[in-house]
């Protein structure tokens, strides 16, 4: 017998908590990051795990599309983080606080 | 629990254990280590756990793509950007820049982390029926199960990723591109209201 649906659920609610832990405490922008796709990857595994569990194809065919949109935001993101570091010379949150008042 | 183990293959239980371990070593150095190249190659050992688990759940397809697209693109250019913005210094993280933020983040995720493992306890969910946009057969049929769903019932999702990934091309040139001159106008102004 294969392995039970909760143990993989146990392992992306653990992949996920981490995830969540590092956005909230690092500073720099590109670890943050890291840390999202980490969050990203987490329900992916849930979802296949899913897919796998009720014998339905649609959760592997959403995690497709997570990866599509994945790599889309990672364009998109790592190019603001670019243009923030030419404007400030640099790539910690807490030092980009012009607008916070 | 060891009822549990009796009725799990001896070679799934193995290849879940290595996949879940790559995964959490992986996810806990991201959190650790103070350099953010070596967090990217964290990250790829994360990623090649999750593939793994892919592997063990049947979904080949998803597994080669996932080394392809997030270990192979993805963190190569998380690696280019830190390489290119030259932020590869160590970072100190002995530093707590709110008094009480990682105590009052680990008590968040660990509440955040029961809610969800107790759900799945006490839950019943009610998913419907067992097939709603095809059946899922593992192995050398999840290809074409995959295909065949991406290719009919998700045909207009398929196509707008399309245009999503223009766009996003689009807007990675547009926001990383150098001596916009309307870019020295803003930075003028900006000095002159601060």
């Amino acid at each position: 017998m294969s392995i039970p649906l909760s143990w993989f659920i146990i392992l992306a609610t653990l992949l996920f908590g981490i995830g969540a832990f590092g956005v909230l405490v690092r500073r720099n922008v590109l670890v943050m990051f890291m840390c999202v796709e980490l969050m990203l990857n987490a329900a992916n595994l849930a979802l296949v795990a899913f897919a796998r569990s009720l014998n339905d194809v649609g959760g592997e065919t959403t995690v497709f599309f997570v990866l599509v949109v994945a790599a889309a935001e990672v364009v998109v993101g790592l190019g603001i983080v670019v243009a923030i570091f030419r404007r400030r010379h640099s790539a910690v949150a807490d030092e980009l606080s012009e607008m916070g008042g | 629990m060891t009822s549990l183990l009796a009725t799990v293959a001896i070679p799934d239980l193995l290849v879940f254990l290595l996949g879940a371990l790559l995964c959490l070593v992986g996810a806990v150095s991201i959190l650790t280590v103070k350099n953010p190249v070596h967090a990217a190659l964290s990250l790829v050992m994360t990623l090649f756990g999750i593939a793994v688990l892919f592997i063990e759940l049947q979904a080949d397809f998803l597994a080669a793509v996932q080394i392809i697209v997030y270990a192979g693109a993805i963190v190569v250019l998380f690696l280019f950007v830190i390489m290119f913005l030259g932020v590869d210094r160590k970072e100190d993280l002995a530093v707590e820049p709110i008094v009480g933020q990682r105590p009052m983040a680990a008590v968040l995720i660990t509440a955040l982390m029961a809610s969800i493992v107790a759900l799945g306890l006490i839950g019943h969910f009610d998913v419907g029926p067992a097939t709603q946009t095809g059946m899922l057969h593992g192995g050398a049929g999840n290809v074409a199960d995959l295909g065949r769903s991406v290719f009919t019932t998700y045909l207009f999702a398929f196509e707008a990723t399309a245009g999503l990934l223009v766009i996003a091309v689009v807007g990675a040139v547009v926001l990383a591109r150098r001596n916009n001159p309307d870019d020295h106008v803003a930075e003028s102004q900006v000095e002159e209201l601060a």
